[in-house]
């Protein structure tokens, strides 16, 4: 235990506190220049308190988007991210639980092989495997589609090896237990594995949906049409509208509005994650 | 109810290991057939081929006159209680009773009643509805009871069900155990290295070492007439004093590490020259007021005293120290101290002889 001495105490706050600035100074700017006006940024000097377009740059942003930059709505942008965000923390976790299940509880032919195969994949990021992946995704013809946003980012080695972590630490009598009590494999899985995996499942689920939501690179390879458009990417084009200064209350009501579904991700499953660490037990 | 017979069965591991080198045994309806010993012996690994979630080597499991030896374990309709209870943690006690019979499509209410009068049985009624966390250790095995009970199947499989509870728990659900195994006949094989509970929990007591079974008979026939030094050390506690000696015809036994001549009484003796280990439980010498009638006498070097009982450790008198220690349990009330000599008698036709070279009894 760390002794209580007043001066220590200072010292973790004063810390803490310079902490939570750096963390937070920039989501104020952000938040505050989304209520200014579009021409209280020209000046260079950074307003500190809130103005009085706040409904307006909103609206406006949910409405008709910043038309000028070629990019549609903000809502439409925020749907596609959702529906990408969704797909692949599920697709990622719905594959990667079923591998590892396969990994771990069945023997095969071939399944270190398998295993290493997909653990090799690590080291092979989409960054990495960009230019092959959209030649691929091209032949596909799976450009401008759901389909050609999710499909690749889908394959994850790293859920793979997590639920198998976890898979080898459930006891070998558990297994037994239930084969004893009549659960074939598929059973087992539904019955007993899945719910012991609950907590896992929810936070891999909230670190893929924000992997997906974040992504910037694939979609902004693979969108050429302004309906698969998704919001990091749309940001990212009204900031570098070219030939003009950046609207930036306008890009900053965006920046807030794009990272409210993020948050509630995680409001809500760390609920049920906390509520899983405290619960759990083997 | 059923029989459950073991013939010839081995096994033997992926890697080499041979973990059961043939092992025969007949458990009659109803009865309780405790396994018993060190650990690697094979206890468990015969176990779980008995429940179907180990291979058969070779040899012949037969539960009621069936071969079982290629069905699974859910078959074969025996229940199993593992050492750390195997309760499915996100399950209520409840569902983790009724989840073996859900699964064979039993209808609803019939679990319903089967799980509660199970629970009533085990005194679980009040705990259905809590997680397995939420229980002691003695409440998880009851659970782990009553999933085995609900099922009511042809035999119940424990392995060592009880050494993760604290000793005064599992004096309790010892009881219990063979209360229940009781009341509903089961036929059950029980794995244990714990020979209290060996001893009274059996009714045919099996022990076994490095993939054998040395002996197999009723607890008291064991205890009064091991078959083998190993089961001789094994089964009592302190275990059996065993002393080299050689037979001297007539005359008794000459003690190998130089102490007297020892003739117990109502024993037949070997032959002359015969090399033979003398076997006598601590239990079976009585301090003799009159020197002359000690079979042997011991020099005590050091004094447990137990309350009931006093264990004096010690050697024969004349012992060259070669020979091992002996111990003798005698009335608590025998004041003993450390550097006294004892006359001690050995009771009449209490003494075991077993072949040196094979450990056999003679
Ligand atoms: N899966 C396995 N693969 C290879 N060898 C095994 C395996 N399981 C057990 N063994 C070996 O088989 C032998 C018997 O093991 P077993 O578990 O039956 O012993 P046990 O009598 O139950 O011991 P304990 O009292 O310690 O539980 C041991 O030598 C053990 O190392
Ligand atoms: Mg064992």
């Amino acid at each position: 235990m760390v002794e209580n001495r007043p001066f220590l105490t200072f010292l973790s706050h004063l810390v803490l506190i310079l902490g939570l600035l750096v963390v937070f100074l920039p989501v104020y700017i952000a938040l505050i220049a989304s209520t200014r006006g579009p021409t209280e940024f020209l000046s260079g000097i950074v307003p500190l308190l809130p103005g009085d377009h706040t409904i307006a740059n909103y609206r406006a942003m949910l409405q008709s988007g910043l038309s000028t930059s070629g990019a549609p709505p903000l809502f439409p942008m925020m749907m596609n991210s959702l529906i990408m965000a969704l797909a692949i923390a599920i697709g990622k976790i719905v594959i990667s639980i079923i591998s590892a299940y396969a990994i771990v509880y069945f023997r095969f032919p071939f399944r270190a092989l398998a295993f290493w195969a997909i653990f090799v994949t690590l080291m092979l990021p989409v960054e990495v495997r960009i230019i092959p992946t959209f030649e691929v995704v091209a032949n596909l013809s799976m450009l401008n589609s759901y389909a050609g946003l999710t499909i690749p980012l889908i394959a994850s080695a790293t859920a793979t090896f997590l639920f198998r972590q976890f898979f080898l630490t459930v006891p070998e009598e558990l297994i037994e237990a239930a084969r004893v009590d009549g659960a074939g494999p598929i059973k087992f899985f539904w019955d007993i594995l899945l719910p012991l995996s609950r907590t896992n499942i929810a936070a891999l689920f909230v670190i893929l949906f924000i992997y997906g939501w974040n992504q910037y690179l694939w979609p902004l390879l693979i969108t050429t049409d302004t309906r698969y458009y998704t919001v990091v990417m749309g940001i990212k084009r009204m900031a570098a509208y070219a030939d003009a200064e950046p609207l930036w209350n306008l890009v900053m009501a965006a920046v807030m509005l794009a990272a409210i579904p993020p948050v509630i991700v995680i409001i809500f499953m760390q609920r049920l994650f906390i509520k899983g660490l405290v619960e759990t037990e083997k | 109810m059923a029989t459950v017979e073991l013939k010839d069965v081995k096994k033997t591991y992926a890697g080499g290991v041979e973990a059961v080198k043939g092992v025969s045994i007949d458990i009659p309806d109803g009865q309780m057939c405790v396994l018993v010993g060190p650990s690697g012996c094979g206890k468990s690994t015969l176990l779980r081929m008995v429940a179907g979630l180990e291979t058969i080597t070779a040899g012949d499991v037969l539960i009621d006159n069936n071969v079982v030896n290629r069905l699974g374990p859910a078959e074969r309709d025996i229940a199993m209680v593992f050492q750390n209870y195997a309760l499915y943690p996100h399950m209520k006690v409840y569902d983790n009773m009724a989840y073996g019979l859900r699964n064979r499509g039993m209808p609803r209410p019939e679990i319903d009643q089967r799980v509660r009068e199970a629970a009533a049985t085990l005194g679980l009624a009040e705990l259905l509805e809590r997680k397995p966390r939420e229980l002691s250790g003695g409440q998880r095995q009851r659970v782990a009871m009553g999933r085995a009970i609900v099922r009511s199947p042809k035999a119940f499989l424990f392995d060592e069900p009880l050494s993760n509870l604290d000793a005064k728990l599992r004096g309790q659900m010892r009881i219990e155990i063979k209360a229940i195994q009781r009341r509903f006949g089961v036929t059950s094989i029980y794995v244990t290295h714990d020979q209290v509970e060996a001893m009274t929990l059996a009714d045919i007591l099996v022990v076994m070492n490095a993939g054998l079974a040395e002996q197999i008979g009723t607890p008291l026939s064991i205890y009064e007439r091991p078959a083998t030094t190993f089961v001789a050390g094994f089964i009592g506690s302190p275990s059996m004093n065993l002393m080299k000696a050689v037979a001297q015809g007539a005359k008794g036994l000459q003690l190998a590490d130089g102490g007297s001549v020892v003739k117990p009484r109502d024993t037949e003796l070997p032959q002359g020259g015969r090399e033979v280990l003398l076997g006598v439980r601590p239990e079976h010498f009585t301090l003799v007021k009159d020197g002359k009638n000690a079979d042997l006498e011991l020099s005590v070097t050091a004094v447990e005293t137990l309350g009931a009982d006093t264990l004096a450790h010690g050697r024969p008198s004349g012992s060259n120290g070669s020979g091992g220690e002996i111990i003798a349990r005698l009335p608590g009330a025998s004041r003993i101290d450390e550097g006294d000599v004892l006359p001690l008698a050995i009771d009449p036709g209490l003494a075991h002889l077993f072949d040196a070279a094979s450990g056999q009894r003679i």
